[in-house]
């Protein structure tokens, strides 16, 4: 699994639960204290360790931690700014992930990422299926979901509970598209970030 | 649907058209802007429509346009240009001719120079069509600043990391020897050891004599032939589990675990200088070189002590040099080594003849 895939991971247990947790996962699973670097490759048994180690250890659901990890992801502003590229509110940007992948191959092209596709449900009701060739990406983008309807400032509802088999199915469903102010997203980067 | 649908020419409405791009210019047959794109309009502010084209905008490439005539040369070709009155806005633009002598229609956009136009002008997603793909341009050259950024930390930490590694290597690169922190390492291990009640040990600082010579007359590569070759005599006088390490230039340390009868040690001492002073060949040249060896125990000391050992093996060796080179001086506690100790005595004379390679 490439290394910005292990090192988000790294972060956000890191951000969210302690250095002291993830010291302790880095010892559960042989990767070392200084953890992952995000432009190196790594086994993929070596993230499900990791993953799994946490979980255990946080005696919380692996589904649950990668929702989480999908939410913490939006929250860190780069990775927020190249998401808001996608579209100019929050369905706009919904119809924008059928071509996140290759808009991830732009930056990075090794990196493994699902393929999205978005079908529409009814007025506001949408399904994103997600299909990966390792199961957990559907739950991360359920996170990833919920953190971007609210940086757009939209109320919606977002289900992974399909999440878990090849296809992994999220429905959402749009209550308001505008229910609050969206955070702010100027499309030249900030000088000097 | 009255017209012919095969003649007609198209018609639009400028909202559309607009639309369409968000960045163009009408300018009529007389050369006077008749309407301006949105976008192109946020940039300039107001007031361009019924302003000559050419008063404000200055069409440098393919050729300098005097007259809207010029522009009428210049359709379908790729125009560069700029605003007058601010000349580093630079767009490319291509001029197409309207029917019915309505004049040209001009579509500009900001090529290369997006970024900094979007930030100076406080451009949204909203300003560009759709279709237009200078969005993701924006896109890419941010996700670029990004991945840069995390490949230079990634090179600055590996370099950290390789310096790192150098520092906590323990062999010498040129001779494959113990290095001077492996030395102090080993060092530490044996007063350790010897402080439990076992394996005393010697301490042998064995220093090149003539080696500068060999360094000054046969270059860089022989004096490294040679520190190789005395490499090998102390690897082989010496038992796998003794410490030879190589501490300087031509400064060599061996640390002799359970090795403290004098007799022994003047006998090792002794069987290094002899092999050392064997002639050497280096590329048909001749390489002479010797030895002079400081030797302290460990017995010696009530508590040994590693800078104290060191230092008194390197006096015992300094007392070697003095008496001549070519021999080994045994360290006595409260004495000058030179008085009462033996040393080998057995190649002074002849280096003294000698004169190198």
């Amino acid at each position: 699994m490439h290394g910005l895939v292990n090192r988000s991971l790294q972060c956000f247990l890191r951000d969210t639960y302690g250095l002291d947790l993830w010291t302790e996962v880095a010892g559960d699973t042989g990767v070392g204290e200084q953890g992952f670097e995000a432009m190196l490759d790594y086994d993929d048994g070596l993230t499900e360790a990791v993953l799994n180690a946490a979980a255990l250890r946080l005696s919380k659901p692996r589904d649950a931690l990668l929702e989480d990890l999908g939410i913490y992801l939006v929250g860190w502003e780069p990775l927020r700014r190249l998401l808001r590229f996608g579209g100019v509110d929050f369905v706009d940007f919904l119809q924008s992930l059928d071509e996140l992948p290759d808009r991830v191959r732009l930056a990075v092209p090794d990196l493994e990422t699902p393929e999205l596709t978005l079908l529409r449900a009814g007025d506001d009701r949408f399904r994103l299926v997600c299909k990966a060739e390792r199961p957990g990406f559907g739950n991360v983008f359920a996170g990833i979901l919920r953190g971007m309807a609210d940086d757009y400032g939209a109320l919606a509802l977002i289900d992974a509970q399909d999440a878990g088999g090849a296809d992994e199915t999220i429905t959402i469903e749009l209550l308001q598209a505008s229910f609050a102010r969206g955070r702010d997203f100027d499309l030249a980067r900030p000088q000097g970030a | 649907m009255d017209g012919n649908f095969l003649t007609d020419a198209v018609r639009i409405d400028e909202r559309d058209l607009s639309r369409l791009m968000p960045m163009h210019l009408w300018v009529s047959a007389s050369g006077h802007i008749r309407s301006v794109g949105p976008t192109l309009a946020k940039l300039h502010g107001s007031g361009l429509v019924g302003r000559r084209f050419l008063e404000v905008f200055a069409v440098k490439k393919p050729r300098c346009a005097q007259s809207i005539r010029d522009l009428s040369t210049m359709l379908g070709q790729r125009l560069h240009i700029c605003l007058r009155n601010t000349p580093a806005t630079r767009w490319r633009g291509l001029a197409v001719q309207l029917q019915d002598d309505q004049g040209v229609l001009v579509n500009l956009s900001f090529g290369i120079g997006a970024a900094e136009a979007v930030r100076k002008h406080g451009l949204t997603n909203g300003d560009f069509a759709p279709t237009d793909l200078t969005v993701e341009l924006l896109y890419l050259t941010e996700v670029k600043a990004a991945v840069m950024a995390e490949l230079a930390a990634l090179n600055r930490r590996l370099r950290d990391a390789r310096r790192e590694a150098e520092e906590r290597a323990l062999t010498d690169a040129l001779t494959g020897l113990a290095n001077r922190r492996a030395l102090d390492l080993a060092l530490e291990a044996a007063i350790a050891s010897t402080a439990r009640g076992r394996h005393p040990f010697a301490l042998l600082h064995v220093d090149l004599d003539l080696f500068k010579a060999v360094n000054d007359t046969l270059g860089h590569a022989a004096g490294d032939h040679v520190l190789v070759h005395v490499a090998q005599v102390l690897k082989s006088v010496t038992r796998k589990y003794d410490v030879v390490a190589r501490v300087g230039g031509d400064e060599f340390v061996l640390l002799l675990p359970d090795t403290v009868e004098e007799a022994r040690i003047g006998h090792i001492a002794a069987r290094i200088i002899e092999e050392l002073e064997r002639p050497l060949d280096y590329n048909g040249q001749t390489c002479r070189i010797s030895g002079s060896i400081g030797v302290t125990l460990s017995v010696f000391y009530d508590r040994p002590d590693a800078d104290r050992m060191l230092s008194d093996a390197d006096a015992a060796l300094y007392a070697s040099k003095r008496a001549g080179r070519g021999r080994y001086t045994v360290h006595s506690l409260g004495t000058d080594p030179e008085d009462d100790r033996p040393d080998s005595g057995l190649v002074a004379d002849w280096l003294a003849g000698q004169s190198g390679c």
